[in-house]
């Protein structure tokens, strides 16, 4: 009983730490995502100690793609464990769904930018408007779902 | 060999016949072939020819007038002040370095070639990479590259940003403002104008035609064709006057071969560099870095598997 309690803590730890992983990533990524466009330098945000990195378009790209890595571990390691462990004690909301439905949109939108920054791959304009478009408005919205789910505790999952 | 394709025969329309012979012809001739739309077409310019005459430059300048901007003034007041207005208008005769209404200019180097100082000057446009950082990273998608490897802006959706002025390795877009779409959306608070560059007489080439600066070029400095073919004359023609290639690698690989009779370090050296005066210095492929991180994206589901499966090892290990 006292082994399967210290199990249950270490288990709620490692959860815990990586949820604030994936807070911190999805944070990073949102930067410097927003960082492929020039706006860092005009509104002087790159002046503030700290950020001058984010007017570099190189550095900021090199992040997000270092970012959508560990976000796909992160993301793949969250949703095997769900499936495995969790969902028989707990189901996901609707703002679940939704927020879910949000970042396979951004996952799908940024894996396709991937490919398309590759020599070997040239899309046709309009797709890329496209994709441009929907990658930033995928973003947006699940921004704002999550802030309406920090500001109304709304859980991605709930107890069955 | 040594059979040159003339323009007449391009604009014949003898571009079958033209495609076998380009092939064998020599650099420098004005060997363009039509071929199919997907084959990204190269030139290639052959620095030993080049007199400096500017007919190019003109031929540029007349053929694609009616693409420069035409700028409304007064310009809007932009915020915050950082964001500066960039006008060429007033200077449209400009013709030392690229601007939005110079998409080509001659670069001048003295070099001292067997003891000799010798006067050479290099044509410089945009390079037309084969991954080209303007289009890849342009945010809006306003740059675009065409199957056959031409690289232009949309002036329709340019908001003139200028970040494929900041990712090309070498200072090829020019920005005007009091142009574009930006105007329409919030031109106090973003964008500053549009991108103008050179984009290879793209409309000429859809016409069959050949790029006014190697139509007009009484030295055929240029070629155009098939990458592979161009490389291949490249190399040939380097290999002849025991000279040197620029564009192969550079960036990765460019649509615009240069050969010339000295190492580029040298020519790098000698030439005025600054905005709008391109480098010919070595340049890494940019868009490598991260493209290399594409791995580690593959690698990464499985990792996150991988940890998923210890933490449920452990969990049933420790139920039981």
């Amino acid at each position: 009983m006292k082994a399967a309690a210290v199990s249950q803590t270490h288990s709620n730890r490692h959860t815990q730490s990586m949820r604030y992983l994936y807070v911190l990533t999805v944070f990073f990524m949102a930067l410097t995502g927003f960082g492929q466009m020039p706006i860092y330098k005009r509104y002087y945000l790159s002046d503030i100690p700290g950020f001058g990195w984010l007017a570099n378009f190189w550095t900021t790209r090199y992040v997000h793609y270092a970012g959508a890595a560990l976000l796909l571990a992160i993301v793949t390691y969250m949703l095997v464990q769900h499936i495995i462990l969790i969902r028989a004690q707990r189901k996901i909301t609707l703002s679940g769904y939704l927020r879910g439905i949000l970042l396979l949109g951004i996952v799908l939108t940024g894996v396709l930018f991937v490919i398309k920054n590759f020599a070997v791959f040239v899309f046709s304009p309009e797709f890329i408007i496209a994709l441009n478009l929907s990658h930033l408005g995928f973003v947006m919205i699940f921004l704002l779902v999550n802030l309406y789910c920090l500001i109304f505790k709304k859980q991605w999952t709930k107890v069955r | 060999m040594g059979q040159d394709i003339s323009r007449r025969t391009f604009l014949k329309g003898g571009m079958a016949a033209a495609a076998g012979v380009a092939a064998g012809s020599i650099p420098g001739a004005a060997a363009a072939a039509r071929p199919e739309e997907k084959t990204q077409l190269a030139t290639l310019l052959d620095i030993s020819k080049c007199i400096g005459c500017g007919a190019c430059v003109d031929a540029c300048r007349e053929t694609n007038a009616h693409k420069y901007p035409n700028p409304q003034k007064p310009f809007p007041k932009m915020f915050p002040d950082r964001a500066r207005v960039s006008d060429w208008s007033d200077k449209q005769d400009v013709t030392d370095r690229l601007t939005p209404y110079n998409w080509l200019y001659i670069q001048h180097a003295s070099i001292d070639i067997n003891g000799e100082e010798t006067e050479l000057t290099i044509p410089r446009r945009c390079m037309h990479c084969v991954n080209p950082p303007c289009v890849k990273l342009c945010p809006w998608g306003a740059a675009k590259q065409l199957k056959n490897g031409i690289s232009r802006i949309d002036p329709e959706i340019c908001l003139g940003g200028s970040k494929c002025n900041a990712v090309c390795p070498w200072d090829i877009p020019q920005r005007q403002t009091g142009v574009g779409l930006y105007l329409d959306i919030l031109p106090n608070f973003a964008g500053n104008g549009v991108m103008f560059k050179c984009d290879r007489c793209y409309d000429q080439i859809e016409a069959g035609q050949l790029p006014a600066c190697i139509e007009a070029c009484p030295e055929d400095v240029q070629a155009i064709g098939p990458r592979d073919k161009i490389l291949q004359k490249a190399r040939q023609l380097a290999k002849e006057i025991n000279g040197y290639i620029y564009g192969e690698i550079e960036n990765g690989g460019t649509h615009t071969i240069y050969v010339s009779p000295v190492p580029f370090e040298k020519l790098d050296a000698a030439i005025e560099k600054g905005k709008g005066k391109p480098h010919l210095a070595a340049v890494s492929d940019r868009m490598a870095d991260a493209n290399n991180l594409a791995a580690a994206m593959v690698i990464a589901p499985l990792a996150g598997i991988a940890a998923a499966a210890r933490k449920i090892y452990n969990y049933t290990k420790k139920s039981n």
